[in-house]
């Protein structure tokens, strides 16, 4: 009998609630929206009267399990209506403050932790806001060796996959939900029966292992089931570095590099400013080693040799392309040219032979301070050789520092991690594994093809192995295990980590775990005699024994964890000799041949997403790439004289097709030894013909509504498809073959070209010398236009260009206003600029800006506040340069979008910020319609999510979520303007000190090329960056007269070298 | 008699070779034919299938827009750069279009051209109903139309929050609400003794009551005549002005801004030409197949439609000599940003079709009305307006969108598209305008009769005469 039919006719009038509906409506929810829905459910009206009824007539009588157990939750949640949400506070144990707030919680006052984010490159030291107990924003930590304040995209970005709503919630076995004490209890059972094998048997695979305490844990294990084995496996692993130094010195070396000592840099397919290890430290002080200002005028001088177009090659004083498989030749004659020791004779000729020359004179002219740097992915050969190079170019202990390698193996011992997996693979299928316990990563996606990983999960999943996978998601390879342990996210869970020179941070949790889940460490011990060990114990356990915390270690521990590091854990010095068997394994690697007609494929990890990991990070996603400005997909890219010859085009562009505005990428086969994916193609200038780059980390099946695709919509493609164990990077004789089909691509930019516009302005350091000593003669009067001196028109400094003249200041009819007090502005120095992104993510992680999503990227609607847009120089077939230009809202003084609003909804205040008023906005686009920059974003759709619990936990109170048919742009980051401000008002009403006050942007900022600031102090950073030579505004002819200004890109060409 | 021998009566009717009304008319003959329409006409069949074809068209704009706010302004192709798109040039066109009326009523009152007498009710009420339609885009194209709807107007709060009275939209809003309000004003007024006429005439009683209580207790004494020719030519007064300022105040939405292709001082004159030109090609569009409809030839003659195809081609030709200042500017002012704009508007970006038709349909194809046979034939005149109705309209396209998709910054370049809401509330604007049309010329006199009398030559001879 249904509950309807036991209701009385009075409530079937009134629309009896139906206990269908009640299902119903509660089977459409999940997790935390599910209180919500029965809010609103026992706010009804009919159920109010349900409840008050105690017990439905008859409601013994039901005889459907689900309905009396979702009425009996129904009841159950009525009576505990509180509030369920936000149940999570901060962990138990005691987690230390950084100085930088009181001592207390004060509600409404953020408190900062130091922590890091682990990376197998080494860790990112941070300083996470927390308000109220919910980690709300990610910053570098100043005192770490590896950020020195700076943060990357994925370690600010790491907020958003702490509140992800796809995480994985519950301990699953083979799909249903289990307690964790029921793992903890099958592990139990099958340890104790491999105990009698000495864990013969049991293996566990990680990634790289950066954590001394997670090394010590599985040391324990393995030293007490000496059978059990430990195998490590990282798709983007720098195997070649470890390969290259066991060929150069006969022993595994980790290299650290001084930039800060470096002026003359030649980089080998290394893409050391924006990806790792050590990117954050390295771009600051190559950057800083660079920077003309306040009357420095050196610079150092960067030569790339690369195949991808990267940061790194943007940056370059001279870039050149070669393909892979050039890579060596043009290593080895360079080799030659610098002298290095036991350098094989050149066999052939190599690619950019008139520049060998000049580049060789120019290291040795700089000797001992200049760096020779291998990429991750260049074969070991070039390592090898870049290693040589150094010794020969006295680099090595100067520039160039060895230490022992960062990671831990098992036996201390460096493994080929390829060989690793192999081994594994090949004792799933020997039948000699037991129990496998996978410690994060995802090999069933990013394994070589060739090892069919997935497969022999399945192999060992069907054969009921215990298997156990733990993850933030349930993924691709929690698919295949029999259990799933949910991971805790690095800021729930205590754990330490290496930073790329060997620094130690302790890892602090900021929220207990969300989702009860548990991290590596606690997942480990379910290997040992005290599985439920907290994460917390371990690391102190382990501490307690090092040397680096005897004594008092309380208070050494402390120290630590509030400073974000242990003193004294940097990797030593060592001293490695260049070993006399390099020469002869370096002269018999051959260089690859490739036919005609044939291609190479190069594999790169994503700059968003990097090797598929971050792939349900919508902010990453949509974070468009630093060259391409894609976002949400990855490509296949080919050079444009490859593009008209696979598409038989005379024009490159032609290869594009449009529906709409949408961009329709035509789509390619690629095929490598039998395998083939079908892939959308860009064209980026500077790739090297006939060689097609694709980007590892799409294409994912299994991981969350926002990076696992459909048939329909796919999320990029896995080029791990083609990725074999004996060619992790490079896939030499590769077929490429055009299709009819096309696929659409998006991006943020589509237009590359400046026009010929005034726009990023460039100049050679020989150019801006002369140019500043012409200037000086001349320049006296226009340096002091900004001040107010009567029409005279502020020059730029660009030399042997067309400059447009901005207006006097006293060109007006109106009055200008005084601004006494603040006076806020903004310099940013595109010199410095690399384009990493950092900045991008800090404003969106900062001001609570949505993602839209690909469709609505298409649309041009996407909501960055602070983009950095790029342009190429020069040819599309070989581009003389990439420049970045980092754009926020200008703060204009005569602001062109203030006039236009018909309801004031943005004004300027008396210290000269163009405010937006959210709540006056009514959207009628007009400011964006009128804004030369374009940086306002609207609201087209409602675009932020108001529902999803976790997502609530993310914003930062202190900035309003706008909904839609609302405008928004930067606001230089008012907030932390007005809380300085609050700050120095406190103070017997001091003035806010220069630096108090760090924009999201500038704090990300790896180079310091960002700064923000008081104007009207003539002593503040930004005020004095203002009045450099190179500074200048950007469409200052308008009379816009931009707060925000740029100092202009300067760059070092060896004059020796033509052309380039 | 000669025109050369009366100049001065060369408007008059009696001397014209093309009469303002055909001859032998007589007061009770014009009375009876015009009010037979509304009154015992039986209603044909082609008005019920246009009002449904209409109406359908209505009902599609009315769910577009429950959509539109529903879900956002992203339901249209908008974007940045181009946050302006369909909805602004809707709203420009149907302004353009609502100038003809006015033009027509007060300026040719002023300046007695009695021609206008015929068309004029016609007029007017096209330019309420298009006022109608053009005041729909300004509200709904905002993001918040809930706010934008009272927030718009400076009316008095605790606050002390005021509209920003230097915007250019805030203008549109009094310069729009102005006209629509003198307009309907002029209409209703110049109706009221058509209204009494219809009220003596009806048969049925629901008919002499609407018609009684909308003719304000007309009785048609000499003091009522006295006091109607006063206002009336009061409120020509102070429509005139607004004739010229509507169109002025919607250009400086453009001139006002900074942007290349906006940013000209040849706005204002150009956009009210452009909109008397628009307006004309509409009184065309309209009065072309509703005289036939109707068998007014008798009423509004061939001289109506000469004369409505010259104001076009003068009005045409000040609007081509916009577009030559305009290239002719954007090379002389020596600025980079003018000269790509006008580059890439005519030959070089992806646009370029959208220049080369609206010079077609505005400038090229209606200098066939120079000939006089082209003039006098319906068709063509009829297909020339409707060439230059989607002329003007490619106008605003050009403007709005092909300035807007590439600007400074070529980082923030972007093209638009229109999305399949854009068309629907376009088209149902359309719908909404002929809704009102049909119900007009339904139930309303669409020929002032009393004015249609004192153009008859009897009039005249007795006004002599006394």
């Amino acid at each position: 009998m249904h509950i309807k039919d036991t209701l009385p006719a009075l409530y079937k009038i009134r629309r009896p609630l139906k206990a269908e509906d009640v299902r119903a409506r509660l089977a459409a929810k999940q997790g935390k929206e599910y209180w919500r829905s029965l809010e609103e459910l026992a706010a009804s009206e009919e159920f109010e009267e349900f409840l008050h009824r105690e017990f439905p007539r008859q409601a013994g009588e039901w005889d459907d399990e689900p309905s009396r157990r979702t009425f009996l939750k129904v009841m159950g949640a009525s009576l505990a209506l509180a509030g369920l949400a936000g149940c999570s506070y901060q962990p138990p144990e005691t987690i230390v403050p950084y100085v930088r707030q009181p001592e207390e919680l004060v509600p409404g006052k953020p408190l900062f932790f130091a922590t890091a984010m682990p990376h197998t490159k080494g860790a990112t030291g941070l300083l996470v806001r927390s308000n109220e107990g919910r980690p709300t924003h990610a910053e570098g930590n100043d005192l770490h060796p590896g950020s020195l304040g700076a943060a990357d995209v994925f370690s600010i970005a790491s907020i958003l996959t702490l509140y992800d709503p796809d995480r994985s919630e519950t301990v699953q076995y083979r799909g249903e939900i289990r307690p964790y004490t029921s793992f903890l209890a099958d592990v139990r059972t099958t340890l104790d029966a491999l105990k009698a094998k000495q864990g013969a048997g049991l293996r566990i695979l990680t990634e790289t292992v950066t954590s001394p305490s997670v090394a010590a844990l599985l040391k324990q294990i393995t030293t007490a089931l000496p059978q059990a084995r430990w195998h490590s496996y990282e798709p983007a692993g720098a195997h070649a570095a470890t390969q290259g130094a066991a060929l150069a010195f006969g022993q595994p070396v980790h290299t650290i590099y001084r930039f800060d000592r470096a002026d003359r840099v030649l980089s080998l397919d290394a893409d050391f400013l924006a990806a790792g290890p050590g990117e954050l430290r390295y771009a600051r002080d190559f950057i800083d080693r660079r920077r003309v200002i306040e009357g420095k005028s050196e610079m150092n001088r960067l030569y790339v040799v690369e195949t991808t177009p990267t940061n790194t090659g943007a940056k370059a004083d001279h870039r050149f392309a070669v393909r892979p498989s050039e890579l060596e030749q043009f290593t080895r004659a360079l080799a030659v040219a610098v002298g290095a020791q036991n350098t094989p004779a050149l066999v052939g000729s190599a690619p950019h032979p008139d520049a060998i020359a000049a580049i060789a004179k120019d290291l040795q002219g700089a000797r001992g301070k200049s760096i020779v740097i291998p990429g991750d992915y260049a074969p070991p050969t070039v390592h090898a050789l870049a290693h040589a190079m150094n010794a020969a170019l006295g680099n090595t202990g100067q520039t160039v520092v060895y230490t022992d390698p960062l990671a831990f193996y098992p036996n201390n011992q460096p493994v080929d991690q390829i060989a690793d997996l192999r081994a594994l693979v090949g004792d799933i299928d020997a039948g000699a594994v037991e129990m496998l316990l996978i410690v994060g990563g995802n090999p069933a996606y990013n394994a070589p093809v060739d090892l069919a990983f997935r497969d022999k999960l399945k192999k060992l999943f069907d054969q009921k192995k215990l298997t156990a996978h733990l993850g933030l998601h349930f993924d691709e390879t929690s698919e295949w295990c029999q259990w799933h342990v949910p991971e805790a996210h690095f800021l729930e869970a205590w754990g330490d980590a290496r930073a790329y020179d060997g620094t130690v941070s302790i890892i602090q949790p900021l929220i207990a775990p969300l989702y009860r889940g548990r991290s590596a460490l606690e997942f480990l011990s379910a290997l040992t005699d005290t599985p439920e060990k907290s994460g917390y114990d371990i690391v102190r356990d382990f501490w307690r024994t090092q040397p680096q915390m005897s004594g008092d270690f309380e208070r050494a521990w402390r120290r630590a964890v509030h400073d974000g590091l242990i003193a004294g854990t940097a990797l030593p010095e060592k001293t490695v000799a260049l070993s006399a068997s390099a020469s002869s394994q370096a002269a018999s690697a051959p260089a690859a041949a490739v036919g005609s007609g044939q291609f190479e494929i190069v594999f790169r990890p994503d700059p968003s997403v990097y090797d598929g990991r971050y792939a349900n990070n919508g902010w990453l996603q949509e974070l468009p790439k630093p060259l391409t400005k894609l976002c949400w997909d990855n490509a296949a890219h080919i050079s444009p004289a490859t593009a008209r010859k696979l598409f038989n085009v005379d024009n490159q562009e032609d290869i594009a097709t449009y529906k709409g505005i949408e961009y329709m990428a035509p789509v390619v086969t690629l095929s490598y030894r039998g395998q083939t994916i079908k892939a959308p193609v860009f064209i980026l200038p500077g790739q090297p013909d006939d060689v097609v780059t694709v980007h590892l980390g799409y294409g994912r099946t299994r991981v969350g509504r926002v990076g696992a695709g459909t048939a329909q919509q796919p999320v990029g493609f896995d080029a791990y498809q083609l990725r074999f164990a004996d060619a992790p990077w490079t896939a030499t004789g590769a077929q490429v073959a055009a299709t009819a089909d096309s696929y659409q691509l998006v991006g943020t930019q589509l237009h590359f070209n400046m026009e010929g516009r005034d726009i990023v302005r460039s100049e050679t350091l020989e150019e801006y010398r002369r140019g500043r000593d012409d200037a000086q003669s001349e320049h006296v009067v226009g340096s002091d236009a900004r001040t107010g001196d009567e029409g005279v028109g502020r020059a730029g400094p660009g030399v042997g260009k067309e400059v447009h003249k901005e207006p006097g200041v006293n060109e007006t009819l109106y009055y200008n206003y005084d601004y006494v007090g603040y006076k806020w502005g903004m310099a940013i120095d595109t010199t410095a600029c690399v384009g990493c992104n950092a900045c991008v993510i800090a404003c969106q992680s900062e001001n609570n800006i949505p993602v839209v999503g690909k469709e609505q990227v298409a649309r041009r609607r996407e909501m960055h506040w602070l983009r950095i847009d790029a342009y190429f120089k020069g040819l599309a077939e070989n581009p003389e340069g990439v420049y970045f230009m980092p754009v926020p809202c200008m703060h204009c003084e005569n602001a062109p979008c203030e006039p236009v609003c018909p309801v004031n909804a943005t004004v300027h205040d008396a210290e000269g910020t163009n405010n937006m008023v959210y709540n006056r906005c009514v959207g009628t686009r007009y400011c964006s319609n009128n804004c030369p920059y374009k940086v306002r974003r609207f609201n087209f759709l409602r675009y932020q999510d108001f529902e999803t619990e976790s997502l609530k936990l993310m914003r930062n109170p202190e900035v309003s979520v706008r909904s839609r048919g609302v405008m928004e742009k930067c606001t230089y980051c008012i907030q932390r303007i007005q809380a300085a401000k609050i700050e120095s008002e406190k103070e017997a009403g001091r003035q806010v000190r220069d630096g108090e006050i760090q924009t999201a942007c500038q704090s990300a900022c790896p180079t310091n090329a960002i700064v923000f600031g008081n104007l009207n102090d003539r002593n503040s950073m930004v005020a004095r960056w203002q009045h450099e030579p190179r500074a200048y505004g950007v469409l200052t002819e308008l009379n816009t007269r931009p707060r925000t200004q740029y100092l202009s890109e300067l760059r070092n060409p060896n004059p020796e070298i033509r052309g380039a | 008699m000669s025109t050369i021998d009366h100049p001065h009566d060369d408007v008059g009717i009696h001397v014209t070779p093309y009469p303002v009304i055909e001859p032998g008319h007589t007061f009770g003959s014009v009375t009876d034919k015009i009010s037979a329409l509304t009154l015992q006409r039986r209603t044909p069949l082609w008005w019920f299938i246009a009002f449904g074809i209409s109406f359908a068209l209505t009902n599609v704009l009315m769910f577009s827009i429950g959509y539109l706010v529903l879900t956002g302004i992203g339901v249209w192709g908008n974007n940045i750069p181009v946050g302006w798109a369909f909805d602004i040039i809707n709203f420009v066109w149907w302004i353009g279009i609502g100038h003809a009326g006015t033009l027509i009523s007060a300026i040719l009152l002023l300046l007695r051209q009695n021609w206008r007498t015929s068309i004029n009710r016609f007029a007017e009420a096209m330019t309420l109903f298009a006022v109608a339609c053009a005041g729909i885009f300004p509200l709904f194209h905002t993001g918040r139309p809930w706010l934008a709807i009272y927030w718009l107007f400076p009316y008095p709060n605790t606050m002390n929050i005021w509209p920003n009275f230097r915007s250019p939209l805030m203008w549109d809003v009094f310069a729009v609400s102005t006209y629509a309000t003198v307009s309907a004003l002029f209409w209703f007024v110049g109706l009221i003794p058509d209204f009494a006429t219809l009220r003596d005439r009806a048969q049925s009683r629901p008919f002499k009551i609407v018609y009684g209580m909308l003719s304000l207790g007309w009785r048609g004494s000499a003091k009522h005549w006295a006091r109607y020719e006063a206002l009336y030519l009061l409120l020509a007064g102070l429509a005139t002005p607004l004739v010229l300022s509507v169109h002025t105040i919607v250009s400086f939405d453009f001139a006002v801004g900074v942007l290349p292709g906006w940013h000209a001082t040849i706005f204002p004159p150009y956009f009210v030409a452009g909109a008397i030109y628009a307006g004309f090609a509409m009184v065309l569009t309209l009065t072309i197949p509703l005289r036939k409809l109707f068998h007014l030839e008798d009423f509004i003659t061939m001289r109506h439609l000469r004369n409505s195809a010259k104001v076009m081609l003068a009005t045409g030709l000040i609007v081509a000599y916009g577009y030559m200042m305009e290239a002719f500017t954007a090379w002389y002012s020596g600025s980079e940003y003018e000269g790509f704009m006008m580059k890439n508007r005519i030959w070089g970006g992806p646009y370029w079709w959208a220049y080369m038709l609206l010079i077609l349909c505005n400038v090229l194809i209606p200098q066939i009305l120079w000939a006089k046979r082209m003039r006098h034939n319906t068709l063509v005149l009829f297909a020339v307006s409707l060439v230059v109705g989607v002329g003007m309209w490619l106008e605003r396209f050009v403007i709005i969108v092909t300035s807007l998709h590439r600007d400074f910054l070529p980082s923030a370049w972007a093209m638009y598209r229109p999305t399949i809401i854009d068309f629907t509330t376009f088209f149902g604007t359309i719908g909404l305008f002929l809704t009102l049309l049909l119900l007009f010329i339904r139930f309303l006199p669409v020929i002032s009769i009393f004015e249609m009398r004192t153009i008859l030559p009897q009039a005249e001879v007795k006004e002599e005469e006394a």
